[in-house]
C-alpha cells in the first residue's frame, strides 16, 4: 500500500540523466555539491546543493562573548582565515570604538597578504587538477605549506589562527619574522616561472579554460560579483584601494584587470594578484620594523564587556572578493546578531549555476574552481 | 597588469621544462612529528603552584572544555584565595584558541609545544586530562603559547580613586576618600571575572560578584539587595571594611584587586536611604513571633544579630550604655574615615525593621543582665572591646599617659580632653593611625602645627596597620619609628616631658611567645606632653556580675561559646570583637552566626511550649 503522500517520481527521458556531482568529489572544494541534469555531455540544468558544511557560525556567534567568536571567525573560510579574522575584529572595533594601534595594522596587512597568497596557490592547485594536472596542485599545496608555517610561527595554529583580536593581534612578531618571511617571498617569487610553465603558458590549460564559464560585467554586477571574479570582467574595483581599511593607502599596488570575463581570465587575475601580493608584502617587510608601539589597543575584561547600541558594516578584500560583517549590538557583552557577506555565496551558487548550464561535464569543477568558490563559507 | 598576453596560447612544450624536477628531492615531509614552533598551540600545561582554581579559564572557554576538578589533596586557603580545585581540559570540545592562557589572572596556564595524541577507543577519556607542568604525556615539551605582558586579557591596575590631598585634608575631619563616578565604577566593576574568591574569603561571604556584576550591569538596587543579604553594615562596609576579600581577589596575584570595598560603597551611595530600607525589609516575616530577645551592645554584631532576628519576626530591644548607636565604628573610627552620617544610615535601616536600641543604658548599673534574663526568651552579649591595654611601663600612671580608644570616644562626642602641642603614640595598628592622625589634625586646628611620632615594636613591613594608613599618615606629617621598645614615661616635677625607648632586637622568643628584647645600647627619648597607649583593647566584663561571671565558663580570660556563640548558660549568648577580636566583618559575621543559634533555640522552644 502506498503513502498518502506518494508521489510519482517523473523519470527524465532516456537520453537525459542527472548525475550528482559531489557532496565527495576530487572536482569539489569542500563537501559541496551540484545536481546537474546532462543531455548526453552537455549541462541543460544544474542545482547547487549546499548546506554538508553548515555549522551555524553566525547564531553561534550570538551565544558567544565578543571575544571567543574570535575563534570561530576562521572556519568559516579555511583556505583564506586572515580575512575572516581581521574583518570580524574591524567590526566590533567600530562599535566600540577602539583604536588600533599602528603596529598591529601593519601586522595584520602582512597576515592578510600571506593568507591572499596562500590562498590563490591552493585555489591554482585545485583548478589545475580539474584539468587533469595534479603536478600544480602538488606545488601549490607544498609552497602553501611554507606560508602555514609563518603563520605557525605567529600565532601558533597552521590554519586556525586566532591571532587577531578586536583591538589589534594577540602577539608581537617573534625574533627575526621578518627576515623568514622576506625568504619565504623570494621562494615564492622564484617559483613563479615554474608555475608558468605548467600551467599559466601551458597550452593545454590555456585551451581548457579560454572561453570557458563567461560572465559578462553587466551580469557581474548585478549578482553581486566582486573580487578577482568581477575583475576578470573588466571592472578595477578593490575594496584595498576603494576604499581603503588598515594601512593599505599607504602602500603602492596595481589593481590587476582582465575583460574576458571567463575561467581563463580568472586565473590570470589571480596570478597577477599573487605578484601585486608578493608585491606589497616587500612594503611591509621593509617598514614594519620602524614602526614601534603596543600591538593591542587596550581592551576591557573580556568577561565583562558590552559594546554600544549600534550596527557596524566592515569589509575587507579576501582572496575570493568582498568579505564583510554586518554585525549588530543591542549593548550587551554579545552580538544580537552577526551576518557575514561572504564572496563565494554570491558566485558559488546562482552564478555557478547559471555557469555551468550550457558547459560541457568536463568543464564544471574548471568553472567552479574558476571562481574560487569555497563552500564552507557558503554554508558557514 | 598581467604580464601573460591573453591571447597568448602557451605551448605544449612548456610543461617539459618541469621534467628537471624528477632530480630534485621530494618536500614530502617526514613521518615522525615536527618540532612546532615557539608560539605553538598545543597541549595544556598548568603550574600548580601558581594556578588557585579561579575557574577563569572556564568562563572564558568558547567551547566548554574546561572543568574545574575538586583536588582533595591539594590546600585550601580561602584567605589568600586558594581553592583546591584545578582545570580539566576535555580535548574533545577544545579548539586551541588560547584565550584561557591569555586570561589566566595567575599566569598559571600555558599551551605546550606538544601536539600528538592518539588512542585506541579503550582509552577515549584519554582525550579528558588535568594538565599539570609535566604536559599531557609526560614528556618534556617546552612552552609554546604562553602569556605576554602586551597580549593580557586581565586589566591589572584599578580605577584610581578621588582623594583630597594631604595638605586639603590636615586640619580637618573631611572624609578622605571621594568615591567613584558612576563611570568609574562601571570601569571598576568590569575588571572582575566572577571567580567568588572574595565571596569565599569574606567572613560573612558576602555576594561580592553578584554586586559587582549588577554593578556593571547598572542595576544597582539590585547590587543594594545582594549586598543586604549578608551585610546590613553595608556604609560602614563599604568604607572601613578590612576587606579580606581583596586579599583574595584573584586579579590581585599579578594586578591589582578589584576595589570591592569601593564598589559597595559606590551602589551604597547611588541609592537613595528611604529605598536602601525597602530593600534591606525584603524577606522580612511580617507575623510576630511573640518572642522577645534584648541585645547588649549596639555596635555591629549586636545590631546584625537584632536585624537578623528582626527580620526573623521577633522583637528585639538593644541596650547601648554611650549615647549613640555603632560601637567601635562610631567611637572608634574617625570620621575622615567613616563620616557618622553614613553610621546613622545603617542603623536607621536596622531600626526602621521594628529594633529598639536604647541609649544610655548601660548593663550593671542601669539595668542588669539577671533582669533581662527574667524579661526576655535569649541575651545577647555583644560588648565589644571597648577598654584600651596599658603598657604598665614606669610612669605610665601619669595622667598625661592616656589610652587611645578613650582619646577617640572623647574626639567623637566633642569633649575637650586637652589637646597636647606634641604626643606620642605606643603602638603600630590601625587604633594607633587613628588617634595619631586625629591628635594631628586637633593639633593643626588649635596650634598650627602637629608633632605627632608613633613608635611601635614592629618593623615598617609588619606593622599591623593597614598600608595604605601608614602612607597617608606619612603625607600627614606624622613621624613613624618603628623597632622602638617604651622603656619609660619620663617625668620631670611631676610634668610629663617624654618617652624613653629602646630600639627593639626581637620582639618574640624561641617559642614564638612575645617576648620583647631590646639593644639597651640603641635609648631614645621622645619629647612630648602627652603619651597615648594604642597597643590593644578588652573587654568590660566586669558588667556581668560576680556571680554569673563565676557561673560562665571562660578561656584564657575570655567568654567561652560554642561555634554558635551560645555560652555555658543557655539562655545567654556572645558575639563580636569580645569573641572574635576586632574587626567589623567579623563581628557581622558572628552576629549572623549567633542570631541563627537564638533563632533556632527560640522556634524549637516554642515548639515545645507554644
Amino acid at each position: 500500500m502506498r503513502p498518502e503522500n506518494y508521489q510519482a517520481v517523473s523519470h527524465p527521458p532516456s537520453h537525459e540523466y542527472e548525475v550528482f556531482f559531489g557532496p565527495n568529489h576530487p572536482g569539489i572544494e569542500g563537501n559541496y555539491a551540484l545536481k546537474v541534469r546532462l543531455h548526453g555531455d552537455e549541462v541543460t540544468a544544474a542545482r547547487a546543493d549546499g548546506g554538508y558544511l553548515h555549522r551555524g557560525f553566525e547564531k553561534l556567534m550570538e551565544g558567544r562573548l565578543w571575544i571567543q567568536n574570535i575563534a570561530l571567525v576562521p572556519r568559516i573560510c579555511v583556505p583564506d582565515p586572515v580575512p575572516m579574522e581581521v574583518c570580524y575584529s574591524l567590526a566590533i572595533e567600530a562599535l566600540g570604538g577602539l583604536e588600533v594601534p599602528e603596529r598591529a595594522q601593519w601586522i595584520r596587512v602582512m597576515q592578510l597578504e600571506l593568507s591572499r597568497i596562500a590562498a590563490h596557490l591552493f585555489t591554482f592547485g585545485g583548478n589545475a587538477a580539474t584539468t587533469g594536472m595534479y603536478t600544480p596542485m602538488f606545488w601549490g599545496i607544498a609552497d602553501r605549506d611554507l606560508i602555514l608555517d609563518l603563520f605557525e610561527e605567529l600565532s601558533g595554529g597552521r590554519v586556525y589562527h586566532i591571532y587577531n583580536i578586536p583591538g589589534g593581534v594577540r602577539r608581537d612578531l617573534p625574533e627575526g619574522y621578518l627576515k623568514r618571511v622576506s625568504d619565504t617571498l623570494d621562494y615564492i617569487e622564484s617559483r613563479l616561472p615554474d608555475y608558468d610553465n605548467l600551467m599559466f603558458t601551458n597550452q593545454v590549460f590555456v585551451r581548457r579554460a579560454t572561453g570557458v564559464g563567461i560572465m559578462t560585467q553587466e551580469q557581474a554586477l548585478d549578482w553581486g560579483v566582486t573580487g578577482p571574479n568581477l575583475r576578470a570582467t573588466g571592472l578595477p574595483f578593490d575594496v584595498r584601494r576603494d576604499d581603503p581599511y588598515l594601512i593599505y593607502d599607504q602602500l603602492e599596488f596595481d589593481v590587476p584587470v582582465e575583460e574576458a570575463g571567463d575561467a581563463w581570465a580568472r586565473t590570470l587575475v589571480r596570478r597577477a594578484e599573487l605578484k601585486q601580493s608578493l608585491r606589497i608584502l616587500r612594503q611591509v617587510v621593509a617598514r614594519l620594523p620602524e614602526i614601534d608601539g603596543p600591538i593591542r589597543a587596550p581592551i576591557p575584561n573580556p568577561l565583562a564587556w558590552n559594546l554600544p547600541l549600534g550596527d557596524v558594516y566592515t569589509r575587507v578584500e579576501s582572496s575570493k572578493g568582498e568579505l564583510a560583517y554586518y554585525v549588530v549590538s543591542n549593548g550587551g557583552d554579545k552580538p544580537w546578531r552577526v551576518h557575514v557577506r561572504g564572496p563565494s555565496a554570491m558566485h558559488a551558487v546562482q552564478v555557478l549555476e547559471h555557469l555551468v548550464t550550457g558547459a560541457r561535464i568536463e568543464d564544471v569543477a574548471q568553472i567552479m574552481f574558476s571562481l574560487d568558490a569555497c563552500p564552507p563559507e557558503v554554508d558557514r | 597588469m598581467s604580464d601573460i598576453d591573453y591571447k597568448q596560447r602557451g605551448s605544449l612544450l612548456n610543461p617539459l621544462r618541469s621534467l628537471g624536477f624528477f632530480g630534485r628531492p621530494p618536500v614530502t615531509q617526514p613521518l615522525e612529528p615536527r618540532p612546532a614552533s615557539i608560539n605553538y598551540r598545543g597541549f595544556h600545561l598548568n603550574d600548580w603552584e601558581k594556578c588557585v582554581g579561579c575557574g577563569t579559564c572556564q568562563k572564558v572557554c568558547d567551547n566548554a572544555a574546561i572543568s574545574m576538578v575538586h583536588i582533595p589533596d591539594l590546600p585550601a586557603d580561602p584567605a589568600k584565595g586558594v581553592r583546591p580545585e584545578r582545570p580539566a581540559i576535555d580535548y574533545g570540545r577544545c579548539c586551541w584558541c588560547g584565550l584561557c592562557v591569555d586570561i589566566c589572572p595567575t599566569g598559571a596556564l600555558a599551551l605546550s609545544r606538544e601536539y600528538v595524541h592518539t588512542c585506541v577507543d579503550a582509552d577515549l577519556s584519554s582525550y579528558f586530562i588535568l594538565p599539570d607542568s609535566h604536559g599531557i604525556h609526560g614528556q618534556p615539551y617546552e612552552k609554546g603559547w604562553a602569556k605576554t605582558a602586551d597580549a593580557d586579557l586581565i586589566s591589572l591596575l584599578r580605577e584610581p580613586m578621588p582623594e583630597l590631598e594631604p595638605e586639603q585634608r590636615i586640619e580637618n575631619f573631611d572624609e578622605i576618600v571621594g568615591g567613584y563616578d558612576p563611570q568609574q565604577a562601571l570601569l571598576e566593576a568590569s575588571r572582575c571575572v566572577q571567580c567568588g574568591m572574595c565571596h569565599d574569603a569574606c567572613p560573612t561571604h558576602m555576594h561580592a560578584p553578584q554586586y559587582i556584576r549588577a554593578i556593571w550591569e547598572g542595576k544597582l538596587e539590585e547590587a543594594v539587595g545582594w549586598i543586604y543579604q549578608t551585610n546590613p553594615f553595608a556604609h560602614i562596609c563599604g568604607r572601613v571594611c578590612t576587606r579580606r576579600c581583596e586579599t583574595a581577589c584573584s586579579i590581585g596575584h599579578r594586578g591589582e584587586p578589584i576595589a570591592i570595598r569601593w564598589l559597595k560603597r559606590y551602589a551604597m551611595d547611588a541609592i537613595p536611604h528611604e529605598r536602601v530600607k525597602q530593600i534591606a525589609a525584603a524577606g522580612r516575616c511580617e507575623t510576630p513571633s511573640g518572642q522577645r530577645v534584648a541585645i547588649v551592645g549596639a555596635g555591629p554584631a549586636g545590631l546584625t544579630c537584632a536585624f537578623d532576628l528582626a527580620k526573623q519576626g521577633h522583637a528585639v530591644t538593644v541596650f547601648e550604655a554611650l549615647s549613640q548607636p555603632g560601637g567601635m565604628t562610631r567611637w572608634g573610627i574617625p570620621e575622615y574615615r567613616l563620616p557618622y552620617d553614613r553610621i546613622d544610615r545603617d542603623i536607621d535601616v536596622i531600626q526602621s525593621l521594628g529594633v529598639e536600641i536604647r541609649c544610655n543604658t548601660r548593663i550593671g548599673s542601669d539595668i542588669t543582665l539577671e533582669e533581662l534574663h527574667q524579661q526576655y526568651d535569649a541575651v545577647l552579649i555583644a560588648l565589644g572591646l571597648q577598654m584600651g591595654r596599658g603598657t604598665r611601663i614606669p610612669g605610665s600612671d601619669h595622667p598625661q599617659v592616656r589610652r587611645a580608644v578613650d582619646l577617640l570616644r572623647q574626639a567623637t562626642a566633642g569633649e575637650e580632653f586637652g589637646t597636647p602641642q606634641s604626643a606620642v603614640v605606643i603602638g603600630g595598628g590601625n587604633v594607633a593611625m587613628d588617634i595619631a592622625r586625629t591628635l594631628a589634625r586637633l593639633q593643626r586646628q588649635r596650634f598650627g602645627t602637629a608633632q605627632v611620632t608613633i613608635t611601635a615594636l614592629e618593623e615598617l613591613s609588619h606593622f599591623l596597620a593597614d598600608p595604605v594608613e601608614i602612607k597617608e599618615a606619612h603625607e600627614e606629617g606624622i613621624t613613624i619609628l618603628p623597632a622602638r621598645g617604651p622603656r619609660e614615661v619620663v617625668v620631670e616635677d611631676g610634668n610629663l616631658v617624654g618617652l624613653a625607648t629602646w630600639r627593639v632586637t626581637s620582639i618574640f622568643d624561641e617559642q614564638g611567645r612575645f617576648s620583647p628584647t631590646y639593644d639597651q645600647e640603641d635609648a631614645q627619648i621622645h619629647t612630648a606632653e602627652m603619651v597615648v597607649e594604642a597597643i590593644g583593647q578588652m573587654s568590660d566584663t566586669g558588667l556581668l556580675g560576680d556571680e554569673l561571671t563565676e557561673r560562665l565558663a571562660w578561656n584564657r580570660g575570655r567568654l567561652q561559646v560554642d561555634s554558635d556563640g551560645r555560652t555555658s548558660e543557655a539562655w545567654l549568648w556572645a558575639a563580636g570583637d569580645m569573641v572574635r577580636g576586632p574587626d567589623v566583618v567579623s563581628a557581622v559575621a558572628d552576629g549572623h552566626r549567633v542570631a541563627a543559634s537564638i533563632h533556632a533555640a527560640l522556634s524549637a522552644a516554642k515548639e515545645q511550649n507554644p
